[in-house]
Order: C-alpha cells, then sequence, then structure tokens
C-alpha cells in the first residue's frame, strides 16, 4: 500500500474539492477499496471520507424513496419500506456479499464496486482496465466469471454487483454533486459505460462527482423476484441473477422491467425483451422467445458458454414464477 | 528410565484398562478453547519482540531465469533494510517428514508464484509495498503446465497387476468403465503460513505454523546449514494445517536467512494469495476406473489407473490407489499410477493424499456398477468386502466396515429409498439419496512424551501439535485418566522442540501414536506408585489425586514426598504393519436436492458412521468428523483450484474466488461411531479418525445428485453448469 492522506470530510463541498485533486479517491465502506490498495490495483493518493456527511438517511418522497449514499446495504435490506414495496431490492441485497460485508459496504459503494475478475487483481498479468493498453488476460484464460453482454476485444470483466441490477429493474436514479456545487440526477442506466476500448472508465462521472443518493421511484409492478444462480449457497457473485418486476392485467403482462446480473459487463438491461413481453399472455413459447433475444448477441469464452444456457433457463423460470 | 514400545504383535491387556478417573473417552472441553476464542493464545506472528522486522516474500509473475530490474530502487525505498536473494531460500515447502531441505534456489522459478526474493523493512506496509514495487523479469523455456501436454516417465509409473483384467472385463456380467478427474485442491488454513526468527548466537529460535516439529527442525537447519541442535521450534497453537503445514514453508526459511544477516527478529506472514500458491497443493488427478462384477454382484476384477502431477524433483505422488489396494476383493486387478512433471505449484499431502480423491473416484465408479447391475449400493459393497487383503493376503487387523454400512444405513433411513433415479419432485427440485464407504490407511509413528507428577498435578511435556485437533485435549485425558487426577490438576506443554519428539500431527496419526506415548510415560509413573504403595501397577487404582491398593488409600502427594517424579514413554511401529494390514473404515450417507431449472445442488443431510478405534473424546472426535465432511462437500461442489492454462499459475487465490463450502451449504451433519478395538495398537487402541471423514464423503453427495436427477457428474466439482450440461 503506497502512503496516502486522508481526510474526513466537513461537508459535501469540500468533499468534492478536495476529490478532485490528482488520483484522490472517496472512501465511505471501504470493503473493496481496502483490497484493492493493499494489492495496489489502485493507489490513491488521497482518501476522502465521506462516512460523516450525513448521507446515511432514507426518506420518503411521496411515492418514492431517497436512499443516502452511506447507507448501508444492511440498513437498506431491512428498511421496511423497502422490503414491502420493493422486495426485489431487499432479496437483490441480500443474496449479495456476506453479513459482515454487508454491515459496512455502502449505497454509493456498492454502485461503484470493481469487477471481480482476478486478473484485475493480479498486478503481475495484463489488464487494460488496470493498465490501459497492456491486454486483457481474462480473454483465454479459464476463470468462469466473466461478462457475455456487452464485452469488448479489449474486456470481458463482469460487472458484480447484484443492488445495482436490482436498482436497474427499478429505474433507479443516481443523484450526484459536482465539484462545483451543482447537482444532478442521471438514470442509473447512463452511469455506466460499456468497456468499449476504454475499460478503466466505468463510469460516466467526472473527478470530484460524488453520488449522495439514489432515488428509487415507486416500483410499476407489484410482483418482484430476484433470482441468483451461484457457484455456493451464500458469498458467491452470481453465474447469472435475474431481477423482475411485474405487473399483470387481465392475464396480460402489462408492464416488465428485467434486469441481469452475471451476464454483463454491466447492470444488463435489454429493452426488446421487455418490449417482446409488454401486453402479451405468459406462455413458453413467448418465455423461450425472450431467452433467445436476452442472448442474441452473447460472445462466451469457453469457460463462460455455460451461460448462454443457464441465463435462458433462469430467466424462463423467473418469468414462470412471476407471472403466474 | 522410560517405558519404551514397539508395536510388532497384538495387545496382550485385556478391555480398555481405563482408569477409574473416567475422564477418558468423554466429551472433555478443550483446556486452551477459551485463549483461543478470545484471541489470547499466541499464534506464530502474535509475539512481537522489539527491534522486529517485517519481511514479505515476492513472487515469480512468470516462469524461467528470474531477473530483477530495479534491486537498486527498492533497496532504497522507505523503510527498506533488505532485498533477501539467498540459494538457500526454498522453492516451495518441504514434503511431509523429509527431514531434509527442498528444491533450494532463487534464480530460476519452476513455477509461478514461487518465492524469488524477500523484501525486509521496518513495518509491515513497507515491505509490502517494496515488495510489490520490485520489478521481476522472467524468460525461459516453454515449461509445462497442463496435465494433456505431458507425459510421465518410466521412473514415476507404478503398477502392480494380479490376475487378468482384461479377460475377467470382457466375460464378465457387468461391468463399468469409466474416467474421473479431480480438480488441484488446497488446504486453505484459516491461519496463514507465518513465521518469527530470531538468532541467539549460532542458535535460531523460530516461531512457526506448523505440524510436526521434530521433522521441520532438521529440514529447517538443513536448509539453513546449521545443526538441528542449534535449531529450537517453538508451535504452541496452530490455525489449521491439512498437510500444508507438515513440512518447512518457505516464509520460515526466508526469515531465518533475514534474521541472520541483519541481526534482528524477522517475522514473514505470508499474504494470503501466497498460501494459494507457494504451499503444496492437491495434485488434479485423471482416474479411469474399471470394475466388472458376476450376476451377484461379486467382483471380478479391479482396473484403477489413475494421472498425477508434481514439480520435478518432488518425490511425492499423490497416493490415489492407496485404498484401491484393500477396500475391495477382487480376482484381477491392475492399479497403476503415473506422475506428470508439471511446472504448477509443488503437489503435497493435502488432508487425506490418496483417498480423499481415489476413494471418492473409486466410490463413484461403485455407484455406477450398482446402477448398471441393479444391485443396492449398500449391499454391493456388503458383497465385496474382503476376508483378508486382497492383494497381500494379510488379515484385517480390525474390520468393521460392514457394520458402518449396516448402522450408517440404519441411521439414515437408507431402505425408504426408491431404487430408480429421478423418483423424487419438490417443486424445481429432484430429491435423492446416495452413500459411499470410507477407507483409510492408518499407520503409527515414534512418539516420545514425558509427564511430569507433583504435589500439583500432571504435567504432560512434548514437541506435539494441536493444528486445531485437540491435542491438548486428549494427552490430558489420557494422562488424567492413567494417573487419577482430575482435568483441572492436569496441564498439557506442546509444541516446543526442547520437549522430548512426538509424532508431530499428520496423517491423522497424532492422537494415536503420541497418545500411547503419553499413556506409556504414566505407565511408569504408575508402576513407581505401586512400588511406593507396595503393590503390584495391575492392582493400582489412581483416582482424585489417590492411590488405593487394597483397602489402604494414601494421597498421590503424600507418595511423592514433595518431590516431583518424571515418567518418559516412547512408542514405535513395529512388525505390526508385517503381519496385518491395518486402515479404518466408515459409510456416508447424502440426500440432496438438484434444481432442474439450475443445475444448483443443496445437500440436505450428510451422514457419517465410522470405525476408527477407541474413540479419545466423543466432542472432538465428531468435530473432526464435521470438518472433514465439510470438505467432502467442498470437493463434490464447490472446491477447485484453477490453473492458467498458459502458465500454469492459481488464478483463484483467496476465499472469494477458491470455494469453501460456506455455513449455508452445509446442513446438520450426523456423525456416529461403531465400536472398534484394535489390539494391534498397543494398549491406547486408538485409530486415525479425522482424515477418514472426508475419504468418500464427496462421492455420497455426487451419488445422491445421479439419484436425484439422473446425471452423472465424473468431472469434480459439480458445479451447476457441470450439472445442467446433463439436464438440458
Amino acid at each position: 500500500m503506497r502512503p496516502f492522506d486522508y481526510s474526513r470530510a466537513a461537508d459535501a463541498d469540500t468533499a468534492c474539492t478536495a476529490a478532485c485533486a490528482p488520483d484522490a479517491a472517496f472512501i465511505a465502506g471501504g470493503t473493496n477499496l481496502i483490497d484493492l490498495m493493499k494489492l495496489e490495483v489502485l493507489a490513491p493518493s488521497a482518501l476522502i471520507d465521506i462516512g460523516h456527511l450525513g448521507l446515511d438517511q432514507i426518506e420518503e418522497q411521496g411515492d418514492d424513496l431517497r436512499i443516502g449514499a452511506t447507507l448501508t446495504n444492511a440498513e437498506l435490506a431491512a428498511d421496511h419500506r423497502v422490503r414491502r414495496r420493493w422486495p426485489v431490492l431487499s432479496r437483490a441485497l441480500l443474496a449479495g456479499a456476506s453479513g459482515q460485508l454487508r454491515n459496512k459496504a455502502t449505497t454509493g459503494g456498492n454502485l461503484l464496486q470493481r469487477t471481480r475478475c482476478p486478473y484485475f487483481y493480479d498486478t503481475d498479468t495484463a489488464c487494460n482496465k488496470r493498465n490501459p493498453g497492456t491486454g486483457c488476460s481474462a480473454i483465454g484464460g479459464e476463470q468462469r466469471n466473466h461478462a457475455i453482454l456487452g464485452t469488448s476485444e479489449d474486456c470481458i470483466a463482469l460487472h458484480a454487483s447484484d443492488m445495482a441490477v436490482a436498482l436497474r429493474a427499478l429505474d433507479a436514479k443516481v443523484e450526484v454533486r459536482t465539484a462545483g456545487g451543482s447537482q444532478r440526477r442521471i438514470d442509473l442506466a447512463d452511469l455506466y459505460r460499456l468497456p468499449g476500448d476504454t475499460p478503466h472508465i466505468e463510469t460516466c462521472l467526472a473527478p470530484g462527482d460524488l453520488i449522495t443518493a439514489v432515488h428509487l421511484p415507486a416500483a410499476r409492478g407489484d410482483r418482484q423476484q430476484y433470482r441468483k444462480v451461484r457457484d455456493r449457497a451464500s458469498y458467491a457473485f452470481a453465474l447469472v441473477s435475474v431481477a423482475a418486476v411485474v405487473g399483470m392485467k387481465n392475464g396480460r403482462i402489462d408492464h416488465i422491467a428485467l434486469a441481469f446480473g452475471g451476464l454483463g459487463t454491466l447492470p444488463w438491461r435489454d429493452p426488446d425483451i421487455e418490449a417482446l413481453l409488454t401486453g402479451e399472455v405468459p406462455r413458453t413459447a413467448l418465455f423461450e422467445r425472450a431467452a433467445d433475444t436476452l442472448m442474441r448477441d452473447a460472445e462466451p469464452q469457453d469457460g463462460t458458454a455455460f451461460k448462454v444456457a443457464l441465463g435462458k433457463r433462469v430467466l424462463k423460470a423467473v418469468l414462470t414464477e412471476v407471472t403466474a | 528410565m522410560s517405558v519404551e514400545m514397539k508395536i510388532d504383535g497384538p495387545e496382550q491387556a485385556q478391555g480398555d484398562q481405563t482408569g477409574a478417573q473416567a475422564v477418558l473417552g468423554y466429551a472433555a472441553d478443550r483446556p486452551e478453547g477459551g485463549l483461543k476464542v478470545t484471541g489470547a493464545a499466541p499464534y506464530a506472528a502474535e509475539p512481537c519482540p522489539a527491534n522486529m522486522a517485517h519481511g514479505f516474500l515476492v513472487r515469480a509473475p512468470g516462469l524461467g531465469k528470474v531477473r530483477l530490474t530495479n534491486l537498486e530502487v527498492v533497496q532504497g525505498m522507505a523503510g527498506v533494510l533488505t532485498v533477501l536473494r539467498d540459494d538457500r531460500m526454498i522453492r516451495n515447502a518441504a514434503q511431509g517428514t523429509s527431514e531434509g531441505a527442498p528444491v533450494q534456489g532463487v534464480d530460476q522459478a519452476e513455477y509461478v508464484g514461487q518465492p524469488i526474493a524477500l523484501v525486509v523493512a521496518e513495518s509491515f506496509e513497507q515491505a509490502r509495498h517494496a515488495a510489490l514495487a520490485l520489478r521481476v523479469d522472467t524468460a525461459g523455456d516453454d515449461l509445462v503446465v497442463n496435465p494433456q501436454d505431458a507425459v510421465a516417465a518410466d521412473d514415476d509409473i507404478d503398477e502392480t497387476a494380479q490376475g487378468d483384467l482384461e479377460s475377467a472385463f470382457a466375460s464378465s456380467a457387468h461391468r463399468i468403465d469409466q474416467t474421473y478427474t479431480t480438480p488441484s485442491l488446497i488446504s486453505a488454513a484459516m491461519e496463514p503460513h507465518a513465521a518469527l526468527a530470531e538468532w541467539d548466537g549460532d542458535k535460531l529460535v523460530l516461531r512457526a505454523s506448523l505440524q510436526m516439529l521434530k521433522y521441520s527442525r532438521t529440514e529447517i537447519a538443513d536448509c539453513v546449514g546449521i545443526a538441528p541442535e542449534d535449531v529450537r521450534v517453538l508451535a504452541p497453537y496452530v490455525g489449521g494445517g491439512f498437510g500444508s503445514k507438515l513440512g518447512i514453508c518457505a516464509e520460515a526459511v526466508a526469515a531465518a536467512l533475514a534474521a541472520r544477516q541483519l541481526g534482528r527478529p524477522v517475522r514473514v506472514v505470508q499474504h494470503r494469495r501466497q498460501v494459494f500458491e507457494v504451499n503444496t497443493r492437491r495434485s488434479e488427478t485423471t482416474q479411469r476406473i474399471r470394475l466388472c462384477a458376476d450376476m451377484n454382484g461379486q467382483l471380478t476384477g479391479i482396473g484403477h489407473q489413475a494421472l498425477v502431477s508434481n514439480l520435478p524433483g518432488e518425490d511425492f505422488a499423490e497416493p490415489v490407489l492407496q485404498a484401491t489396494h484393500f477396500a475391495y476383493a477382487a480376482p484381477n486387478r491392475l492399479l497403476r499410477r503415473e506422475v506428470l512433471r508439471l511446472h504448477r505449484p509443488a503437489a503435497g499431502s493435502v488432508r487425506a493424499p490418496g483417498e480423499a480423491v481415489g476413494v471418492t473416484a473409486f466410490e463413484i465408479a461403485m455407484d455406477e456398477l450398482a446402477c448398471a447391475a441393479g444391485i443396492d449400493p449398500v449391499a454391493l459393497r456388503l458383497r465385496n468386502i474382503p476376508r483378508n487383503d486382497p492383494e497381500s493376503g494379510l488379515p484385517f487387523s480390525s474390520h468393521r466396515l460392514a457394520e458402518c454400512l449396516t448402522d450408517g444405513s440404519r441411521r439414515f433411513g437408507w431402505s425408504k429409498r426408491p431404487t430408480a433415479p429421478r423418483q423424487q419432485r419438490e417443486g424445481e427440485w429432484w430429491i435423492g439419496t446416495g452413500m459411499a464407504a470410507a477407507f483409510r490407511v492408518n499407520s503409527m509413528m515414534e512418539a516420545e512424551a514425558r509427564v511430569v507428577l507433583s504435589a500439583q498435578g500432571v504435567r504432560v511435556e512434548t514437541d506435539m501439535t494441536d493444528i486445531g485437533t485437540a491435542s491438548y485435549a486428549i494427552l490430558g485425558q489420557i494422562a488424567a485418566e492413567r494417573l487419577g487426577h482430575p482435568l483441572s490438576r492436569t496441564e498439557v506443554i506442546l509444541g516446543d522442540t526442547d520437549l522430548p519428539p512426538s509424532s508431530g500431527s499428520g496423517g491423522s496419526f497424532g492422537a494415536a501414536s503420541t497418545g500411547t506415548a503419553v499413556w506409556l510415560a504414566c505407565e511408569e509413573l504408575r508402576r513407581m506408585l505401586a512400588g511406593r504403595m507396595g503393590c503390584d501397577a495391575a492392582d493400582l487404582t489412581l483416582k482424585d489425586g489417590y492411590a488405593l491398593c487394597d483397602n489402604r488409600r494414601r494421597a498421590i502427594a503424600d507418595l511423592l514426598d514433595g518431590a516431583s517424579v518424571t515418567g518418559h514413554g516412547r512408542v514405535q511401529p513395529g512388525e505390526a504393519g508385517d503381519k496385518v494390514r491395518q486402515a479404518t473404515t466408515g459409510a456416508h450417507f447424502a440426500e440432496v436436492a438438484v434444481s432442474d431449472m439450475t443445475g444448483e445442488v443443496r445437500v440436505r443431510r450428510l451422514a457419517g458412521t465410522y470405525a476408527a478405534g477407541r474413540i479419545l473424546n466423543p466432542r472432538t472426535a465428531r468435530s473432526q468428523c464435521h470438518g472433514g465432511m465439510t470438505w467432502g462437500i467442498g470437493m463434490a461442489l464447490t472446491e477447485a483450484l484453477i490453473h492458467d492454462r498458459r502458465d500454469g499459475h492459481v488464478v483463484n487465490r483467496d476465499f472469494e474466488a477458491f470455494h469453501l463450502p460456506v455455513n449455508a451449504d452445509v446442513p446438520d451433519l450426523d456423525v456416529a461411531f461403531v465400536e472398534d478395538r484394535d489390539d494391534w495398537l498397543g494398549p491406547l487402541r486408538a485409530k486415525g479418525l479425522g482424515e477418514l471423514s472426508i475419504c468418500g464423503a464427496a462421492a455420497a453427495v455426487i451419488n445422491a445428485v445421479h439419484h436425484a436427477c439422473g446425471v452423472r457428474v465424473r468431472d469434480l466439482p459439480a458445479t451447476p453448469d457441470r450439472v445442467l450440461e446433463g439436464l438440458v
């Protein structure tokens, strides 16, 4: 770990200004950042602790919910409003990490957590995300936990979050405060960037931008599910996960939002699948088409080929159950 | 004076000779348990002497000749004391009981991850930072890292054959011929390998996390180039070993060399990611198994051919066939093992070397034969229990497999099982049950112990280690029982090479070997007390600190008259091994649920019934079995060390990516013991237990997966994708 400056920001303005310094980084729970610093995958010159800015509040705004960026994953998962009205989020959170990690990890940090691609963590290997231009060791490697959707020739790293998958299905928005003191609200969909030939740039955030909250609109469907398939029963990243938010009307799918984990370089959502399903009567053949649509552009490696079949099956299973 | 015993034949004394104290065989607490759970037990890295420097091992990032390109820069970094590059540093951990240095040197990286330098600095953070800053280039020949690219040399092939397997196979009523693979596996003990080295003149004091101190003392002496007498190794507490700490490890040798050079204590703790690559792994295996049987399911032929691997220069070869030699009778046999030389991290002993993977594959094959022949899997095993060792003809010292199978199936409710697979369904989940027998060779090692009796009570002294196995508890129980003292007045001192050399911990032989040495030391003291009581030792009763004989009762403290007396015991394996076949056996039963949608497997029940000699402490014995059975679940479903196909390096070098089972993967585990009194074990009549519970546990799970959903997984672990392949 390289020596670094540490400051506890007194307010959001100071925090954002301080974060404009070269190689500065915010720290909240630190469950991912500290590991990366110990391995010197990341070597920030300064850490700005945002854990005391009062960003850990959760409040109702009409039918919506505003979730403070430093609210812990454990507190968010346990919130009675979330459990009742956005259960897919609660389930996704509880399917992720471990009790200890959830007690420490925060909402904003979870959104910005880094991939668990083993080559990203191994500074003795090439990685375009860690060291742009060095190459991608994951391509041609053995590991199973890589993306098959949204990949590029330069990067196949998977987005690791469960929470973000549920938030995508819930049309969440992210509140961002800039170093200049202005606020903006962006769709979660627009927060993340595909790797392309710049896999080291993962979001649209600029230096000094601070996620202050996540805005959760009232859920459009009362049928919600989060199904996660993994290599062991707990404390493992998703091989495939599906978040579904569905509203049914007169035996037809009135509204549907589907987001996927374990498959994409970012929390995945595919409007074509939802268009295909909306207004339709649930039936097996329809679900088959939805599954084929999901995988139409999949680009698996040898080690991730199974995700095509697995992803389709999980999607069909979730659709069958949630529309029943 | 000393009581010595060589195990040449059966014990003559009748019965268990249990004393009157009634502590041996009871579920005593671990005396050091409180220290461990409160953090007060000092593990190797925890004492921090003044002036201690910190070392961090540097790994080779590639294969071949090693070159450092910025050494001077790193030497000048903040806090850096030295960058140690010493030809005496070791390539990988020594194999168990090797007593000499393993392959040494830092100029040639034989596997990716090999330690090629030690950076020592004033603080741990400085050492780690400088170690990561050191630029290491490697260049070399194309070294072979994948099994499919290697061929075994003649020297690396072992074969034993009896009868004519090919003919028997061709003419049999029922047969199977299948190939199974198991991946590289790793011990992944909770406590990372750690060492603190201090020199006192020419004498080295090494605090380390090791299993077998008398061997490791000789190994490090040989590595460093000093006499074993000039080394003292201390390991009073060890946070798990499972074979990975049998021999001296890289951090200990590097710490000793650096401490000598700097003239200050040096501590080196392996980073968690190093734990996964610089110690020994369990070799991956490819096992072709052929079984043939007559109409009644009587085996007529057994073929078991295994491919394993290791680095060049390593003697150890995963003994995959160890139990196949004696598990089942069949007149026609072909057993063959080939060792491939691969430039992957060194292979060595990992809990139950041999049987853990060998019995697992074999017991899956037995299940396949049972299915092919339409015979109940329990009945098939019962039908093939050998009367004598099938190859040597030697009698078994004791053999309780039949009881394990029948008692185990009764406990589990095996008879309620539908015969055919795919018969039980709950929602999307297929439900099924499976079983497997357990086999493990039993061995006794030379061991010594000293027992001191005084007015204060009993003190046991030996260099034995407690690696989580309850050595403190059971050695104290043995001495307390034999000398008639409550456990509260019995003290056990372990883990110091200044004490009599024990067996050490490994191969499940610790309790039986060192426990017998303690027993013998107590025997000397019993004779002495009998003499002072004026009676035969056989007529002497010792209880609660009193000696009783012929209606006379005297406090033991009075008999000692203020002095302390010392007994010394020593046991050696004798000719027993040439006269009988000694093994432990058991039976595993599993119930699983398999998702028809995703291929996920959940173990719902796992039960083990074991025959392993006298159970010294049922609580800690059960705990050992819980551990072994959990290993079985991991082998069956989640664990695999993944090697990069391009350079063989271990890709998943942490607890997040190497999937040990977590609590949610492990159901309630049912453990039962079958009475087993083996006279060929000396007076203690205890056998090895810990490893038995892993042998075959994974097969029971895999067989249950087949019974549940009809998918036969032959490449372990049975991750969802592999099960799904069969379901689609």
